[in-house]
């Protein structure tokens, strides 16, 4: 890798040599890939390490030693969402003792240590960063130093923004020292799909289950779908957002998906059309059987696989605002089938802390707030990771919570009608 | 003639004994995270999506893989259980290394003094060619061989 004067100068460890640990981490990193210099980072990072894990004794360490460094990030970032909020989820003594003595014991710490090296404010915990509310929105062609797999995805397909799909702890360097390696998704080579997804179900599927079998077919690579404009349209507005949102995120947990293109619907695919396909592309075709044939491959992790459910999470990725709405309308109208005022199942909604701010702003909040529902900001995964609650009969409509927790999926449709006790 | 596998040296060391293998990809925070987060003293493969690793112990064997999959604390994962003294002797990867796991070796050699083995390109034939369970030899040069 070539590098300038003054990235040789930090790696020879001119500027200490904390940071010339972190140049040579990165280095090392792009060398592997072939990536040929490192490029500038041009906005705000996203962190996926949000959560105070006392076991995650390096993590603490090295941020120890930037903060003795004195180093700052130039942007102010985002991280991934809080693992504890007992306002909101209640939790009993034993679950509080084994998350804030036992497993989060660092949590407090750790977000001194962030807020000293650069974190935003105390509303940056969220994984959906790049919501408007929120406000860390890359645009078209930014180099972005992010981690949390559903963010990266989301900014490089929806966005047009470039970003790898960097792990914790690089994400910080790069966003500490304003450069990453070039090279995969930040080239435009790296962007070619390598996959052609021929979408020929009857309706359109739904958005976790597709985003799944993608995921576990193509890895890492690109895909290029066909066929989902059909049912998506040709316009980002906020309902093919939160589509695209928890497509990409059941992508890139199923599998390892950085970047996907939507043929005639997101930003590359608009402006390259089947120009950004490479010739040797594989093809995948997906109908009503595939995608039926995916969701039962699903294994059901409870003891007990015909427990009846305890707990409901909803937004694994957190909700958008008109996500919060829909998911309202939708309970309103299984309570009145189902005759009842309140939820049967205890249910958590999870959103972003500036999302949630503008949502509490409307009636429906009022609606959902009586129909027994708790509106959070906490992180699904992290909570269920919690021994306790990991051996309850949790249910989402997640597939990236049922991919790492024991939670059972269900799809939109039978969820809600399960939550409002509708036969 | 038994075939010998050769590939890229990441990070090189020398290894005989028992391997796992995983056909698929494997997702390092699924699989590691219940073992780490429990602070036990061995890593039980804890992906309930992957039949190749799940309830299989994982510390101190080479593990081979076409790429790990899954959430970006993948890095951060690696270099944990390093840091804890509970990770694969070697990684072995039939393509290419991912990001994710590329980041965990170097941070767990760069900040970790971790002597963690890791090739890739060893080609997708040693998938199939070696078996759980099987010894096998992991030289300095990137070749492996079952002995």
């Amino acid at each position: 890798m070539k590098l300038t004067q003054e990235e040789q100068d930090i790696l020879d460890g001119k500027e200490g040599q904390t940071k010339a640990k972190i140049m040579q981490t990165l280095v090392e990193f792009g060398e592997l890939f072939g990536a040929d210099k490192l490029v500038p980072v041009t906005t705000s990072g996203h962190l996926v390490t949000s959560f105070g894990i006392g076991l995650l004794k390096p993590v603490y360490r090295i941020m120890d030693e930037i903060i003795e460094a004195g180093l700052k990030t130039p942007f102010p970032f985002t991280v991934d969402p809080r693992p504890i909020d007992y306002e909101n989820v209640k939790c009993g003594v034993l679950d509080k003792l084994i998350f804030s003595k036992i497993m989060y014991s660092k949590q407090k710490h750790y977000e001194e240590q962030l807020s000293k090296i650069g974190l935003k404010n105390k509303n940056a915990f969220t994984c959906t960063c790049y919501l408007e509310e929120v406000g860390n929105t890359p645009k078209y062609g930014d180099i972005l130093s992010w981690a949390e797999s559903s963010a990266v995805v989301f900014a490089n397909s929806v966005l047009g923004a470039r970003c790898n799909r960097n792990s914790g702890m690089l994400d910080i360097f790069g966003a500490l020292i304003g450069k990453v390696p070039n090279f995969g998704l930040l080239t435009d080579e790296g962007r070619k799909a390598n996959w052609i997804v021929e979408v020929k179900t009857t309706s359109l599927p739904e958005a976790q289950i597709l985003g799944s079998a993608i995921g576990m077919k193509v890895m890492e690579d690109v895909p290029y779908v066909k066929g989902l404009d059909r049912y998506l349209g040709t316009e980002l507005n906020d309902e093919v957002i939160s589509y695209l949102k928890d497509f990409g995120a059941a992508t890139a947990s199923n599998g390892a998906v950085g970047l996907y293109h939507i043929e005639n619907l997101t930003p590359e695919a608009k402006k390259f059309n089947e120009k950004i396909i490479n010739k040797d592309a594989k093809v995948y075709v997906i109908d009503d059987a595939e995608l039926e044939r995916v969701y039962k491959s699903y294994p059901v992790m409870w003891k007990k696989t015909d427990s009846k459910p305890s707990l409901c999470f909803i937004g694994c990725p957190h909700l958008t605002f008109y996500q919060l709405n829909k998911w309202t309308e939708k309970i309103e109208e299984n309570l009145k089938v189902s005759g009842r005022r309140k939820i049967k199942i205890r249910t958590i909604m999870t959103s972003s802390p500036d999302v949630v701010e503008k949502f509490k702003q409307t009636e429906n909040y009022i609606k959902l707030k009586n129909f027994g529902v708790n509106l959070s900001s906490i992180c699904p995964l992290m909570y269920t990771n919690n021994p306790i609650a990991g051996s309850k009969p949790i249910i989402t409509n997640s597939n990236k919570l049922r991919t790492y927790s024991k939670s059972r999926y269900y799809k939109d449709d039978d969820i809600v009608k399960i939550i409002c006790g509708v036969k | 003639m038994k075939k010998v596998f050769k590939g890229r040296v990441i990070c090189s060391g020398s290894y005989e004994g028992e391997c796992v293998v995983s056909k698929q990809g494997l997702n390092t925070l699924a699989t590691f995270q219940k073992s780490a987060l429990m602070n036990k003293k061995k890593v039980i493969g804890s992906d309930q999506n992957n039949k190749d690793v799940y309830g299989k112990n994982l510390t101190g064997v080479a593990l081979i893989l076409p790429q790990t999959i899954g959430s970006t604390t993948g890095g951060l994962v690696i270099q944990t259980i390093c840091q804890m003294g509970i990770n694969p002797a070697a990684l072995l990867f039939s393509e290419e290394i991912d990001s994710l796991a590329a980041s965990g070796v170097i941070l767990a050699k760069n900040w970790e003094n971790s002597q963690i083995i890791a090739i890739d390109k060893l080609g997708s034939d040693i998938l199939t060619e070696i078996k759980t369970g099987d010894k096998i030899r992991v030289s300095k040069d990137g070749t492996v061989e079952v002995i």
